[in-house]
């Protein structure tokens, strides 16, 4: 846990003095991902810096997990932080081994239990120990090199991470994947982490909260969707875009927008079935699972109606399927892809799960809207 | 193509062959020979100039550089690193006959001015090889918990070895040539065999001081650069 209270800090410039950073007060909960987000120059940087007292604070307390960090000194407390930077800082006379092995050593580990953990955590990063332990950071790419630039922070296991926008320097694609993979070990590790970025995109997909900040003055400091749905002021607004509604859809999985009632059938079943199943549910069409209950066609309720005889003889094959896990940006993107209304929603194993429509999605996204209107 | 490339590095052979047969014509070789126990004696004499005055700039040349690279002294480095540029436009001939007449005549004077000489190259390469180093290098090694002293050592130092190394090997290149002059001030070395050929006008002495201070200098070049090679780490090293 981070908690961060009257926080300030004042710079002393020959043209007067400059606040940096005005009485922050915030609290990340342990296992969380604080996003500190904003324009450049917004005293985000700052407000992380003084965290581990890179920037030594004016006024305000900084606790971890419940302690004042003035009770330490300077490199007691950096040593049991966690810190990676945009530029990512391997020593370039170092091996990929000695890099990680940094920390460890200052906290005096021996050598020994400090290899093993770093062979260790190139695994969790997959990359393969005895390929990279002996490399120089020169030899590796962009994208590895920033992998071990986390997982050097991790080395001694802290419990606290600082991470001025470890990503910024990567392109597009690989951001996404180490994005996704930072998440995956987050989610195991359960690091508590304050996270700089001036992507709201990024701040949206790694936050568990989500702080805007503006000249120094903590404006917004809510869950990513509350940001998006709930912008305080018209500062927030902006920034966030107005297209703030859309990248809701990132944060909703499709699981959640599933609706179970549509009725389904087997390819032996009369079109008989079919139409009073759907007229009984009220809907106008109904998925076809095969034996393995996996989506593979559908009817619709005009055909069943009108025709006689099976299934099998009247239905229409599937074009697209949404995953239960991805999120919803990428179901209607798939919908308008194919241009259809509603997409069937299956587990990883093929299993059918449910329908996602467009009503459905709206009526999700809406939900927090109409929450936000009664307080 | 063939045929050109291969004569392309056999001609410089038969022009140094043709050369040396020259050489042997005039009876110099032999002149030279007839030196050689003088050489041994001065090679010895100008070794010991070099590595005396060449590890006293390296032992006050680089922890000054260091000194002059820290924060605290932001304000004042420039301009004593402008000193230091004033102070080798000052010809070395001069440096040893200014060492001469504060320090008389002999081996410390020598040793002095060819001091002074090298000890510039030194501090600026490892002034500005320390500088140089990526200010987000220091912030990382700072916000891991490292303290100023560790970070010199573990993060500074290694990352600007190249570039002080590169700093010495011009030093002692300078230092090899110019300890040919500490003769003029009564130190001895290769000078001795070099101007009293001069003044006699006596070509083979000349170059029997001549030659092996250019091979002198060539050697120290040499060893210099494979230590440059062999020490400076390999993720920071651009020869390897």
């Amino acid at each position: 846990m981070i908690t961060l209270e009257n926080l300030t800090k004042v710079f002393e410039t020959p043209s007067g003095p400059i606040v940096a950073a005005d009485h922050v007060n915030m609290e990340v909960k342990e296992g969380e991902i604080c996003v500190l987000l904003g324009p450049s120059g917004c005293g985000k940087t700052t407000a992380l810096k003084m965290i581990n007292r890179l920037i030594p604070h004016t006024s305000g307390k900084v606790f971890i997990n419940g302690k004042d960090t003035d009770d330490y000194n300077d490199t007691e407390l950096r040593r049991s932080i966690g810190y990676v930077i945009q530029q990512i800082g391997l020593f370039p006379n170092m091996t990929i081994e000695e890099n990680i092995c940094v920390v460890p050593q200052l906290l005096g580990w021996d050598m020994g239990k400090a290899r093993t953990r770093a062979a260790e955590l190139l695994e969790m990063v997959a990359l393969d120990p005895a390929v990279f332990l002996k490399r120089y950071p020169k030899e590796l790419s962009g994208g590895q090199q920033q992998r071990v630039g986390v997982v050097r922070a991790l080395a001694a296991d802290p419990p606290v991470m600082l991470m001025d926008e470890p990503f910024g320097a990567i392109d597009p694609i690989n951001r996404e994947i180490i994005q996704d993979e930072f998440l995956k070990m987050q989610a195991t590790l359960r690091k508590t982490i304050m996270f700089v970025s001036h992507d709201i995109d990024e701040a949206v997909k790694m936050g568990d909260k989500v702080a805007i900040f503006r000249a120094g003055k903590l404006e917004q400091f809510d869950s990513p969707d509350d940001i998006l749905a709930h912008p305080v002021n018209d500062f927030i607004a902006d920034f966030v875009g107005t297209d703030r509604t859309l990248k809701r859809l990132r944060l909703v999985k499709v699981r959640d927008a599933v609706d179970t009632t549509v009725p389904t059938v087997s390819k032996q079943d009369t079109l008989e079935k079919a139409g009073s199943l759907m007229t009984e549910h009220d809907k106008e069409y109904a998925v076809v699972l095969d034996r393995d209950a996996r989506p593979v066609a559908y009817v619709l309720r005009g055909t069943a109606e009108a025709q006689r005889g099976s299934v099998a003889d009247h239905h229409v094959p599937l074009t697209a399927r949404a995953n239960a896990e991805a999120d919803l940006r990428t179901a209607v993107s798939e919908m308008f892809t194919h241009d259809i209304t509603w997409l069937p929603c299956v587990e990883s194993n093929g299993k059918y799960v449910g329908c996602v429509t467009q009503n459905g999605i709206t009526h999700v996204l809406g939900e927090t809207y109409r929450r936000g209107g009664e307080h | 193509m063939f045929g050109q490339s291969r004569f392309a590095q056999v001609f410089p052979l038969i022009l140094a062959f043709l050369a040396g047969m020259g050489i042997q014509a005039t009876g110099l070789v032999g002149d030279i020979v007839s030196y050689s126990s003088d050489i041994v004696y001065l090679v010895q004499q100008h070794l010991l100039l070099v590595a005396v005055s060449g590890s006293l700039a390296i032992l006050f040349g680089v922890p000054l550089g260091v000194w002059l690279s820290r924060p605290a002294m932001r304000g004042y480095s420039e301009s004593i690193m402008q000193t230091l540029n004033v102070g080798t436009t000052i010809p070395t001939l001069a440096l040893l006959a200014l060492s001469m007449s504060f320090l008389g005549i002999g081996f410390l004077p020598s040793i002095f001015g060819l001091f002074v000489a090298s000890l510039l190259p030194i501090v600026r390469n490892a002034y500005a090889g320390l500088l140089a180093v990526p200010p987000y290098l220091k912030e990382s090694a700072t916000g891991m918990g490292m303290k100023a002293w560790q970070i010199l050592l573990r993060v500074e130092l290694p990352n600007a070895l190249f570039v002080i190394f590169a700093g010495i090997r011009t030093a002692l290149a300078i230092n090899v040539g110019t300890a040919a002059l500490a003769f003029l001030i009564g130190g001895g070395g290769l000078g001795e065999l070099i101007f009293t050929g001069i003044d006699l006008m006596d070509t083979g002495m000349l170059l029997a001081g001549a030659v092996p201070t250019a091979l002198l200098a060539v050697l120290v070049d040499f060893v210099v650069g494979q230590c440059q090679l062999r020490l400076v780490p390999r993720g920071v090293n651009p020869l390897r």
